[in-house]
């Protein structure tokens, strides 16, 4: 067997020999950048929404009790996974489940896992400060005809809080993307294990560190050109249109 | 004369140490239009606040149509639903069009099928002038008209009292008039109401009675004519004659 002499022949070559295994590498990088954003919002925006309910002194003590105890736990858990690698968590929700309950999971799921409470952890800052940035006047208008708090929350704040999360969750995303590499550690096959096996066979570290350099671009800079178009539609219409009344004029 | 709707006894708020409003006492009657006047920071808005408990009562208590409101929540949402609330910066829901934030109450709060939220709606937005701009968001309209869309907002979940928090201070003078003609057509229709203002020609021409603040304490209450052409109390006097010119 012949083997290329020139860099970009390695990269041909690599490219050729293993496209399967970096198509399949992408595939799961892909899935678990996609899952764990979108598992990580919900919960961040559950575990800011906890963080920042107010606590009204009308309402009963035990639910004032229970609404402490839920703010503190809310408030634990974002400290203590801001406070640690991704990749320390990685290793210890994949090796403490096993050691500790005896639970052998699968890797990836450990990966989406820890993907979805480290993504979580960001998102609820991001949602708490969002929530806490809308005019309290937002919620006085509500008040004021007798809707509830989780009324108010859903039809009025939520929404506007939400269109002013997009490009945080678009930047979630796309570091999520970059993310999934650290996920090696535990032998989730996405694209930064696919290229390490690669590397295993012809030791063509800088060929194959390049192509999925290239794959990551490619990816994320699409990714986030998407955004950016999403962003703009949802911004709504600049303009209105009057409604004419048929008699009452004139 | 006609029976209470609403009764403030003893009602105190203090922040802290500081005592905004001290042993305020006063009532509304059926189809009587209040005004409240006062120098910043008397404690009129406070006091609006507080019937509404947008701010805890530090103590009394509020007596609605014959019954005592309480702070749990569920009561709390009840009884705002039947007291209208109009804002000095309008708080429209920046998030809704026009026509939404007029029906959501009437829907999500009283319960009202689709169809009669709509007539609501459409009914109180003719009547202040802004049915044409149904489809428009809150930030594409000047403050006159956000302030009449936040008055058609709270007509539709007919209350049976309106409570005013200074409705056109933050508006340019050219846009003052249109929401007074609102109120004042309101006046007409027999709407209870108080508010709070600083238009001291309108609230004499509008108003059934009007209640002077200072320092947190109601100073002087009575007819506009009598108060203002015949103040009994010093500071009621002094604060008069810095309008008239």
């Amino acid at each position: 067997m012949e083997f290329p002499t020139t860099f970009f022949g390695w990269v041909f070559f690599l490219v050729q020999r293993y496209y399967k295994d970096f198509l399949r590498g992408l595939g799961v990088t892909l899935e678990l950048a996609v899952i764990g954003t979108v598992l990580g919002c919900i919960l961040g925006f559950i575990v800011g929404m906890i963080r920042s309910l107010p606590i009204d002194k009308g309402s009963s003590k035990p639910w004032q009790f229970f609404v402490r105890v839920l703010q503190i736990i809310a408030a634990v858990y974002v400290e203590v996974i801001r406070a640690t690698p991704l990749m320390v968590q990685a290793m210890v929700l994949y090796y403490g489940t096993m050691s500790i309950w005896g639970i052998d999971i699968w890797s990836f799921h450990a990966g989406i896992m820890v993907m979805s409470v480290h993504i979580g952890a960001y998102m609820s800052e991001s949602v708490r400060g969002a929530i806490g940035g809308i005019d309290p006047g937002q919620m006085e208008g509500g008040q004021a005809i007798g809707m509830s708090y989780g009324q108010i929350m859903f039809h009025v704040i939520m929404p506007q809080v939400f269109r002013n999360l997009i490009p945080q969750i678009g930047n979630t995303f796309v570091s999520a993307i970059k993310d999934t590499s650290v996920l090696n550690v535990i032998a989730v096959t996405e694209l930064y294990f696919a290229a390490r096996t690669i590397t295993g066979t012809y030791y063509k570290f800088f060929e194959t560190y390049i192509i999925i350099s290239v794959i990551y671009f490619v990816l994320t800079f699409t990714v986030s050109r998407i955004l950016k178009l999403l962003e703009k539609r949802l911004k709504g219409p600049e303009n209105y249109e009057l409604v004419k009344e048929e008699t009452e004029e004139a | 004369m006609s029976e209470p709707i609403l009764q403030v006894n003893h009602l105190e708020k203090s922040f802290g140490s500081h005592e905004v409003l001290k042993d305020i006492h006063f009532e509304v009657r059926r189809g009587e239009v209040i005004s409240v006047l006062g120098s910043s920071g008397s404690g009129k808005s406070t006091l609006l606040r507080c019937i509404n408990m947008l701010e805890m009562p530090s103590g009394g208590e509020i007596i609605f149509e014959g019954k005592p409101v309480s702070y749990r929540p569920k009561d709390k949402n009840h009884f705002r639903s039947r007291v209208g609330m109009v804002f000095q910066s309008f708080n429209l829901f920046a998030n809704m069009s026009v026509y939404r934030n007029c029906m959501i109450g009437a829907q999500i709060v009283n319960k009202r099928s689709k169809e009669e939220a709509d007539a609501l709606t459409m009914k109180y937005l003719k009547a202040v002038g802004m049915s044409e701009f149904r489809n428009a968001l809150p930030a594409q309209l000047s403050g006159g008209m956000k302030q009449r869309v936040a008055i058609a907002r709270a007509l539709c979940m007919e209350p049976s009292l309106l409570l005013f928090d200074e409705p056109t201070s933050a508006l340019d003078p050219e846009m003052v008039g249109e929401v007074l003609d609102v109120i004042q057509d309101l006046a007409r229709s027999g709407m209870t109401m108080v508010i709070v203002t600083h238009e001291m020609m309108f609230a004499k021409d509008i108003s059934s009675r009007v209640i002077f603040m200072d320092k947190g304490v109601i100073v002087e209450e009575g007819e506009p004519r009598q108060l203002f052409e015949n103040p009994q109390q010093e500071r009621t006097k002094e604060f008069l004659s810095r309008y008239r010119r």
